[in-house]
């Protein structure tokens, strides 16, 4: 990590860039918050580990509209969100100078706790320049051991790949932590009666509190007003007494960023609640392969997507392949 | 059974204005018959269809829904079925997902000559609809009569 | 002081929701929050928090008001009943005992809001003490003890028993309704406990922060401090924080046409939100950094200011462990110590 930090300061020194964006250290050991750095002095708070899960790319949205070039640093996955943003001329590319970070597989702090630890005071073995095999979690209770593969957010054991798509440079090794198909759950569901997948999806749908995160973090979702916000419309129902709404907002949020969303698994990290999300989404890009072709969102910034694309031989709704 | 034969599903047909609508209006004229339960809304072309008013339906009490536009090429404004065809493909799936049953939803090309595929066509929608009883997984319990 | 043995707890609920409807910290698709107990819910009385504060019992996240039906060409309103039924709140900490008190001064001062009243008349509520405090709790800086909570019962959990101290009429009546599963109990076991659970908050990292900056008077000097533009930065403007929390009260009204009528319902809002407080004119707060603001000035200098000085914060940690962004108030407070300890 100190090579990142010195090469950081580097940019910031030359004036290649006036502000870095990047991870700031928290106060637990496990809740690092993003963060615009703007001077060398303020990077000594700077940290990358493996509870550095947050996206950064949809804060440049922000970062874009700010005096002078910025420094940002994108794990593999958030180049494809990164890209979506630039197809979207959401983002503007020489505002940016980007360095691709490695990553190991993030972290999980529920994912902790669901193993029934508490009061934990830090935690060691997340630092992206160690093996990330075991971590040793301390408590006010004692030291408790877990696998670091146990702790990994869901979203890294079906990692799209540790290759950066877009970049100005690279820096730090990654390993790879694909051990599943994302594919699996959607495949599960599918094969479910539809009593059976109704009752399974209110259950999960029924917790949902409309806190909005998961449309607030996704870096696909960045309508100025969200159809949802706007007083406009009756879709502006905030929670409602009926559950209808929840299911709405689901629905249309995963079809709004359907062919757009790059499964950066950002929805399914911040639920209070803990809703499997990105079932959702996987569900029409896992459609999207089988009916259009194999589409990956945010691999360029260029190839048209697949709902603003048709062909004359499309297949009919309902038929299948 | 018996419960079945006496539903009598409701239906929302959104039609293209200058197909679909036009073909029901031909299945009119011509006193070919289809079911009063297609509560039929015009749109300026199928593509206009934003997948909330599908959702809304639902939430309103229908039991069906479908969507009728021109035949693929025949698009009065060039590619608005081609989008609306990958869109809904998508959105059906969807909602087969969460399970609500593929047979409630459908899409449907009807020309403004096809005065008797668009009665046929809804013949067989609310049939099908029938069969498979009221939709009771998106609507809103507010709503309820 | 009385006990009832562990073993004897579902008994005892199954013996209270007999008569009354209980409130409890229920596991569902693998998260715990309150709901109504029955035979099948699948109790979770570990989980220290749940995601959703108790507040949710007497002030719901959504709610019908009143419905307006034509009649005859006439208006007609009816209002939804207000609570009338006994219910049992168990299970509740004591930050979340003192998000209630919290949620009283706004509901229960002039102009009453009769819905809450009603509910916070008949509701008893049982708290629980934490025998595991985590490190996102700091209620002890808001002068909460979660060794001792308040509440009209309170229960410990000490070994292969609960003990259980009725503290108010409400608590006395309840405890004589459950005569049959409650014996006399010695206070030895309970004390011993409470020393050993207020030993574990001495080692929390949170539990010993300093509010003594922050208090009604703060606000000109706290309002324009530039600390505000920095802090904000990470925040994504959702309602997270403002759902789960134990004291955030401010709601929306808003109408749902049905086809028999409109409901006026009122659901939580969030000072987070970009239409929050909404008005003709437009918004009063425009950017991000104005909300955020808002939302701690509010929790530690206006709410402060008129309310005798109690901070409508209870430490219960609940959006340390939520935000998206990891950026709380603990941050916010040890970011202007830092600035202010700098001056």
């Amino acid at each position: 990590m100190q090579r990142l930090i010195d090469r950081m300061k580097e940019l910031l020194a030359d004036g290649t860039v006036v502000r870095v964006l990047g991870w700031k250290k928290g106060d637990l050991g496990y809740n690092p918050e993003p963060h615009f750095f703007n001077s060398a002095e303020e990077l000594d708070d700077f940290i990358y580990d493996g509870f550095c899960g947050a996206n950064l790319s949809k804060y440049m949205i922000k970062g874009s509209n700010l005096e002078g070039k910025t420094l940002i640093l994108l794990k593999p996955c958030d180049t494809y969100s990164f890209n979506q943003l630039l197809k979207e001329h959401r983002v503007l590319r020489d505002k940016v100078y980007i360095i691709g970070v490695g990553c190991k597989g993030k972290l999980d702090i529920e994912k902790i706790k669901a193993q029934g630890i508490k009061g934990i005071t830090s935690v060691k073995g997340a630092e992206i320049s160690g093996k990330c095999d075991e971590l040793t979690v301390e408590t006010v209770y004692g030291e408790k051991k877990v696998a670091y593969k146990d702790a990994m957010l869901e979203r890294c054991h079906v990692c799209k790949g540790k290759e950066h798509k877009i970049y100005d440079e690279l820096l730090l090794d990654s390993t790879d932590t694909c051990d599943g198909d994302r594919f699996t759950d959607v495949d599960i569901i599918e094969g479910l009666t539809p009593e059976e997948k109704f009752e399974y999806f209110r259950k999960e749908l029924s917790k949902c509190i409309r806190c909005n995160a998961c449309r607030n973090v996704c870096p696909a979702c960045s309508c100025r007003k969200c159809v949802f916000d706007s007083n406009k419309f009756d879709s502006e129902q905030k929670a409602n007494v009926d559950p209808f709404e929840e299911s709405m907002f689901h629905i249309i949020r995963a079809f709004h960023v359907a062919g757009r969303c790059t499964d950066c698994g950002e929805c399914s990290r911040v639920c209070p609640q803990g809703i499997p999300l990105h079932l959702f989404n996987r569900k029409f890009i896992k459609d999207i392969n089988e009916y259009y072709g194999e589409y990956i969102a945010g691999e360029d910034a260029e190839t048209k997507g697949p709902l603003t694309d048709y062909t004359l031989v499309d297949l009919e709704p309902g038929e299948r392949r | 059974m018996s419960i079945n034969q006496e539903f009598k599903p409701k239906i929302v047909a959104f039609c293209c204005n200058w197909c679909s609508y036009a073909g029901a209006d031909l299945a009119g004229g011509s006193r070919l018959s289809y079911p009063a339960d297609v509560k039929i809304i015009r749109v300026p072309c199928s593509c206009r269809v934003n997948p909330m008013f599908i959702l809304r339906a639902f939430e309103r009490g229908a039991d069906g829904v479908i969507i009728c536009g021109c035949h693929p090429g025949d698009c009065h404004y060039s590619t608005g079925n081609y989008y609306a065809r990958r869109r809904m493909t998508l959105l059906f799936s969807m909602l087969d997902y969460l399970g609500i049953e593929r047979e409630r939803t459908r899409v449907e090309w009807v020309s403004a000559a096809e005065g008797v595929k668009f009665s046929t066509t809804m013949n067989e929608f609310v049939s099908a609809v029938r069969e498979l009883g009221p939709n009771r997984r998106l609507g809103d319990l507010r709503c309820k009569d | 002081m009385k006990k009832f043995l562990k073993s004897e707890l579902t008994a005892l609920l199954n013996a209270i929701s007999e008569k009354e409807r209980v409130y409890l910290p229920v596991s569902n698709a693998g998260q715990t929050n309150y709901d109504i107990y029955n035979e099948n819910s699948k109790v979770d009385l570990d989980t220290l928090k749940t995601v959703k504060s108790a507040k949710e019992v007497f002030f719901p996240q959504s709610e019908t008001l009143y419905t307006v039906t034509k009649v005859d060409k006439k208006i007609k309103i009816t209002q939804e009943e207000l609570e009338k039924e006994e219910f049992v709140l168990f299970g509740v900490r004591g930050c979340d005992v003192k998000g209630i008190e919290v949620l009283d001064k706004v509901f229960l001062s002039e102009p009453v809001d009769s819905f809450y009243k009603a509910r916070r008349e008949h509701g008893v509520i049982v708290s629980f003490a934490c025998n595991e405090p985590e490190e996102s709790c700091f209620c002890k800086a808001f002068g909460i003890d979660c060794a001792e909570p308040e509440g009209d019962v309170t229960i410990y959990d000490c070994g292969e028993y609960y003990f259980w101290n009725a503290k108010t009429e409400k608590g006395e009546a309840l405890t004589e309704k459950l005569a049959s599963f409650l014996s006399d109990a010695d206070e030895a076991p309970v004390k011993e406990k409470q020393q050993e659970i207020r030993k574990i908050t001495g080692l929390l990292p949170y539990m010993n922060i300093s509010l003594d900056s922050w208090h009604g008077e703060a606000t000109s000097e706290k309002f324009d401090s530039p600390v505000w533009a920095d802090i904000y930065k990470p925040c994504i403007g959702c309602g997270t924080c403002t759902f789960i929390c134990p004291t955030c009260q401010c709601y929306d009204l808003k109408d749902y046409e049905t086809k028999n009528g409109i409901q006026r319902y009122r659901c939580w809002d969030s000072c987070m939100y970009s239409d929050f407080t909404m008005m003709a004119h437009g918004n009063n707060r425009t950017s991000q950094m104005q909300r955020f603001r808002q939302r701690f000035m509010h929790k530690l200098v206006y709410f402060p200011a008129n309310n005798d000085g109690m901070y409508s914060c209870v430490g219960c940690g609940r959006c340390v462990d939520k935000c998206p962004a990891s950026t709380n108030i603990i941050k916010v407070i040890k970011a202007f110590e830092k600035e202010e300890g700098v001056k």
